[in-house]
């Protein structure tokens, strides 16, 4: 489909980066003009200062390194038993009808249900926090396995049926590409829910990362620098959407849906 | 016959897991894995009585308040957005950089700026569930069906009645989307808004139980809030039923064509 745009790439280049000036001037203006007090939320140049002023640390690069590891570990765990499941639920009819009320029933579980019962048993180790991002994460994955695996062709399933091949090859050259678009799309929507849990677990059980980090300087009343670790989790947000955004790109360079985005 | 089945298949798996659960947990004495049944009893103790109301129902109402809000701020901004392409290339990197920020990490600065207290826990939710929808309502917004636009504007369809009945009807998918993801971002506020800091509501209360090492009040919370979950899961989809009967008949037709009915 063909959209709307506002002009060429550096028009809008132009009109993006004067909305950021916006937003940064108004962040800058609210405290000094007394329109929130300061001590709630200290000038834009103050946070970004604070932010520099943390960054020349090694106990920040550690905790962006904690958290990036937490929610990387989960998430892989999650993606892997994911999507296996997933292949092999969505791809038996009989298995998909008998798990239907289970997963529709656990889904909606939400992940901080589990902080009390990860905290007895892990205590504020990582742990803790990995297993919260696996619930979290997992579920986003094998819904949409599941999605997919239904999604094939009847054709072409029939087909390669004809052609004799068996169940592993069908599996193989048939489900899996018709479920790949899927499988990204909940790699993407995961990878976004495992940095916002591992976040939640650090700030709430006090495993070691930036979340902690936050907490800590919210209760020290360190505000510049607690808004500056704000930003530095946004950062991290941006680029793991970038990231994610980049490989679903690459992963589907084929799919007709990626194909018709690039200009003939 | 074929009634039989299908409740064998709805319901064999769970009742399967639970009846596991039972074997496994009711022999030993485990701690921190009491039986089903336990918990069940104590489900009924600690919660039929009395706290539902006390604990539950504020939580939940703040759930809802925020979600209110959030649903009226984000459709309304969302559609300011959506509409000119040219405020939309101004605001859309600001936005990308907004919506990056883990919700969570505004429990602390949302304390900060509000104190302990009702208002403090809307203005998360709210804040956390703006995003989903306002970015959603802009997409929405943007995929307006160009012919759709055009027959509007032959006709002299205009302003309010455009925007209701093309736009917003164009929208509405998208923005069902969105309050689904919203919903699940603010279950999760609420709990944890009431984990960091408070003195009632339910994050708290299962807290409390699990650091005095309450350990059947906790379970039974823990299923509380799975009940709540689902609870909502299932009230939304009744309403995207119902918000998007129009949308989803022709769709459940192309599928029942194309796709073999498994």
């Amino acid at each position: 489909m063909r959209e709307r745009q506002a002009g060429d790439p550096v028009t809008r280049t132009v009109y993006g980066a004067t909305g950021l000036l916006v937003l940064f001037l108004l962040l800058e203006a609210a405290p000094r003009l007394g329109l929130v007090p300061e001590r709630y939320l200290p000038p834009a140049s103050r946070i970004l200062r604070a932010l520099w002023t943390e960054a020349s640390g090694a106990g920040f690069w550690r905790a962006v390194a904690d958290t990036v590891r937490t929610g990387a570990t989960g998430l892989a765990i999650a993606f892997c038993a994911a999507v296996a499941l997933g292949m092999i639920i969505g791809s038996v009819p009989l298995l998909r009808a008998m798990t239907n009320s289970t997963v529709e029933v656990l889904r909606p579980i939400p992940s901080v249900a589990l902080i009390p019962l990860v905290v007895l048993q892990f205590g504020t180790d990582i742990r803790s926090t990995v297993v919260l991002v696996v619930y979290a994460c997992f579920w986003q994955v094998l819904i949409q396995v599941l999605y997919g695996a239904v999604d094939v062709d009847p054709v072409a399933h029939d087909t390669a049926r004809s052609y004799g091949l068996g169940t592993w090859a069908r599996l193989r050259h048939v489900t899996w590409p018709t479920a790949l678009p899927y499988v990204i799309t909940g790699l993407r929507l995961a990878a976004t829910v495992a940095l916002i849990v591992s976040i939640t677990g650090e700030l709430l059980i006090g495993s070691p990362g930036l979340g902690r980090e936050i907490a800590v300087a919210q209760s020290s009343g360190a505000v510049p620098a607690m808004y500056g670790l704000v930003v530095a989790t946004g950062m991290i947000g941006v680029l793991v959407n970038v990231g994610v955004r980049g490989l679903e790109r690459r992963v589907l360079a084929w799919h007709p849906a990626v194909r018709a985005e690039i200009p003939a | 016959m074929r009634a039989a089945a299908r409740l064998v298949r709805v319901l064999g798996l769970p009742v399967a897991l639970v009846l596991a659960w039972w074997a496994v947990t009711a022999g030993e004495d485990n701690f921190y894995f009491p039986p089903p049944t336990t918990v069940a009893t104590t489900f009924v103790d600690v919660w039929v009585s009395g706290r539902l109301l006390d604990d539950v129902l504020p939580s939940v109402g703040r759930l809802l308040a925020g979600l209110a809000l959030a649903l009226a701020a984000g459709v309304g901004l969302g559609l300011l957005i959506g509409l000119s392409p040219r405020v939309r290339a101004v605001f859309e990197p600001a936005l990308e950089f907004l919506r990056a920020i883990p919700p969570p990490v505004l429990v602390p600065v949302m304390l900060l700026v509000a104190g302990v207290g009702d208002r403090m826990k809307i203005l998360v939710i709210l804040s956390g569930c703006l995003w989903p929808i306002l970015l959603n309502t802009v997409e929405g917004a943007r995929s307006v069906d160009e012919v759709l636009g055009d027959t509007c504007r032959c006709y002299g369809i205009q302003g309010a009645a455009r925007i209701r009945h093309l736009v917003l009807r164009a929208a509405s998918p998208q923005i069902m989307t969105g309050i689904r993801q919203a919903l699940s971002i603010g279950i999760i506020l609420m709990v944890i808004s009431e984990m960091f800091a408070a003195s009632s509501g339910l994050g708290f209360a299962i807290l409390q139980f699990q650091r005095g090492f309450q350990i059947p009040e906790m379970w039974s919370g823990m299923v509380v809030l799975s009940l709540i979950g689902v609870t909502l899961s299932v009230i939304f989809r009744q309403v995207e039923r119902r918000v998007l009967a129009w949308h989803q008949g022709p769709r459940k037709r192309e599928r029942a064509e194309g796709v073999r009915d498994a």
